[in-house]
């Protein structure tokens, strides 16, 4: 599904040059729960970025669905996104003058769906995620749990392969964050990749895999069956601390 | 191709975000509606003064007598003098640059009331004239006829009289032709009601007030000799008529001892200079208008443009956003354009409309002010106006352009990111 080989990406600041991935090997395949975590800075986010073609990478190769994925029109970047990729985001972004089911109906109108029908699957997509009564609220009426689910029902409407999610969870509260969580579990248990950036263990370790960047390499990646043993030493430094 | 989904999507886009919308559109309306507004007044100005003096025949002078400043062959300075009629016979067979030569004589003027008919009496200015002057200095009849050359020969008793004669002189019922008027002691028959064409006044008193009559039927009624107070000419098609108003004026003092160097003892006046100067006069009107209306379209050029760039900075983000979720650049850019146009081109008509619909309102009130007003006819050029607001729209797609450019040109996640 997803193949990077020995990718860097650098970015310039005035005079200097900050390496920010330093060479990331890295497969997943079809189905897979990924959370990438590691310390600010790590090159977490720019990965994210990078997988859902918002940014380019300098050197390697990625591979989406056997696509070689480099430099791209942007017209046809566009195409993939909208074809391959949900976004989530941690500020939510949401179209501020739009209200729910035109937000959750936008990637439509750029696939050339008619408005009635867009709007219909719109108002399905928030019936599933439980948000039917608030389809014609604006974002600035809604709670931070309300909008993110209203951007997932948006990063749903073009029945992505992938969702990719920025610290889904990093405005919300915990209650909040454990919903959110479940409703991405949801989704990826009818066979979407979720891949999502953390910083918190305790949502990372409900994925099914966890990959930890440090300093632009990746540190380790703990499988399905060591979850239990990253639970434990979770608890372990929680404990400690 | 109409696209529906995207013109709902516009207008809604358009419609939640009112303020700037609007401050957009006023840019565009304001700036069409003050050039709308300042080219109709100007315009206005230009055909109310013009109208005044168009019938007016340019290549015309006008001559009288006045004292002689200058001693010359005995003669003292000071001296009256007057212009004969064998002056005129002179230039007509001798000077062939002139058109036509309609000599004047004034009628009694002191006199008080010198139109009687029954009870009725009026003070009126009354000319003796040549046919030829309805030429130079254009009446129409609205009744009857003009004086003319047969009226001259057999120093008919006719007369041609303005509009306010008939009112004061006659019932409201009745018809003026054929009666008679009894003008400083000799009747004269009605032949024409007359109007003047031109606010040009030569020889004072409200046009309205004439009474014309053949110049020969005045000279030989009233006992005035060969004396001629006043002539008018015009030149020959291809003779400037200054040149032609020099050659008479040094013609004339030679036939009556009057110093060559005398600037005072002819008085004279020419057309043509004054067209001049009306004509510099508008120009200069026009140029202002413009130098005006250019300004204000620059200023909502302005206005237009840095509404754009703050909305597109505002956008950014959105913009971005729209990227995420599968926009592709075209389709970004073609709502912009879009929105820009639709909101330019809405507000360009509603200032276009709005500006002219002021003018007509204007006009209204000026015509039911009556005719007498130097402001006429405020009127728009409709190419200027259309180029104008073509300059604004294109301005506004160009100001929408660049930054929406900018927009799509940077990745996606900066474009997320940017926090304005």
């Amino acid at each position: 599904m997803i193949r990077l080989n020995n990718i860097h990406k650098s970015y310039e600041m005035g005079s200097n040059s900050l390496h920010v991935l330093k060479g990331i090997d890295l497969t997943i395949e079809q189905g897979d729960f990924v959370s990438i975590m590691g310390s600010s800075g790590s090159g977490k986010s720019t990965l994210l970025n990078i997988l859902g073609m918002l940014d380019n990478y300098d050197k390697g190769t990625y591979h989406l669905s056997g696509n070689l994925i480099a430099n791209m029109s942007e017209k046809k970047a566009a195409k993939y996104r909208n074809d391959m990729v949900g976004f989530v985001f941690q500020s939510f972004n949401l179209i501020s003058f739009k209200n729910a089911m035109e937000n959750v109906a936008l990637p439509l109108y750029y696939k050339g769906v008619p408005r009635k029908k867009r709007n219909l699957i719109a108002m399905e997509y928030l019936e599933k995620l439980g948000l039917k009564e608030w389809a014609n609220h604006m974002p600035s009426e809604m709670s931070g749990g309300q909008k993110q689910r209203v951007a997932i029902a948006r990063a749903l409407i073009s029945e992505p392969k992938i969702i990719l999610a920025d610290e889904p969870t990093g405005a919300l509260d915990t209650a909040t964050s454990y919903e959110v969580m479940e409703i991405l579990k949801d989704i990826n248990a009818a066979g979407i990749t979720v891949i999502i950036v953390t910083h918190e263990h305790d949502i990372a370790a409900m994925t099914s895999q966890i990959i930890r960047l440090k300093d632009g390499r990746i540190h380790e990646i703990i499988r399905n069956g060591e979850l239990k043993q990253f639970q434990k030493s979770y608890m372990k430094e929680l404990e400690t601390a | 191709m109409f696209d529906l989904d995207l013109w709902s999507e516009i207008i809604s886009a358009l419609k939640k975000n009112r303020m700037r919308s609007f401050m957009t559109a006023f840019g565009v309306f304001w700036g069409i509606f003050m050039l709308i507004v300042m080219s109709g007044a100007g315009k206005a100005l230009e055909n109310g003064v013009l109208d005044g003096v168009r019938a007016f025949a340019t290549n015309s002078a006008f001559f009288w007598t006045e004292r002689t400043s200058v001693p010359y062959e005995g003669f003292q300075r000071g001296r009256r003098w007057n212009y004969e009629t064998s002056d005129m016979d002179y230039i007509r067979d001798n000077v062939k640059e002139v058109e036509y030569l309609s000599p004047r004589l004034f009628g009694n003027q002191q006199a008080g009331n010198n139109t009687i008919r029954g009870e009725r009496a009026g003070a009126f200015n009354v000319f003796g004239d040549y046919p030829d002057y309805f030429k130079i200095d254009r009446w129409t009849p609205v009744k009857g006829r003009l004086i003319n050359d047969i009226d001259m020969i057999q120093e008919r008793k006719v007369c041609n009289i303005g509009e306010r004669v008939v009112e004061v002189m006659f019932g409201k019922d009745e018809n003026p032709i054929g009666q008679y008027l009894k003008i400083s002691g000799v009747y004269f028959q009605v032949v024409g009601v007359i109007h003047a064409e031109t606010r040009i006044n030569i020889g004072g008193g409200k046009k309205e007030e004439t009474i014309i009559i053949p110049f020969s039927t005045m000279r030989k009624a009233y006992n005035y000799g060969n004396r001629v107070y006043f002539f008018s000419v015009t030149s020959k098609p291809g003779t400037k008529v200054s040149d032609l108003e020099e050659k008479l004026k040094t013609l004339l003092k030679e036939r009556h001892k009057v110093a060559p160097e005398d600037q005072q003892a002819i008085g004279s006046f020419n057309i043509e200079k004054e067209f001049v100067k009306f004509n510099a006069l508008f120009l200069g009107i026009q140029v202002l208008t413009w130098i005006v209306g250019i300004g204000t379209l620059l200023a909502g050029v302005i206005g237009v443009s840095n509404i754009m760039l703050v909305i597109i900075k505002e956008r950014t983000q959105e913009i971005g956003i729209q990227r995420a979720i599968g926009a592709t650049p075209a389709t970004v850019i073609k709502h912009i354009v879009a929105e820009s146009v639709f909101l330019t081109v809405m507000a360009g008509y509603i200032g276009l409309s709005l500006g002219v619909g002021l003018l007509e309102v204007l006009n209204r009130i000026l015509l039911s002010a009556g005719d007498e007003m130097f402001f006429k006819n405020p009127e728009v050029n409709l190419t200027m106006a259309l180029s104008a607001l073509g300059v604004l729209v294109i301005s506004g797609i160009i100001a929408g352009l660049i930054p929406a450019k900018r927009a799509v040109s940077i990745k996606p996640i900066d474009a997320i990111r940017d926090e304005g």
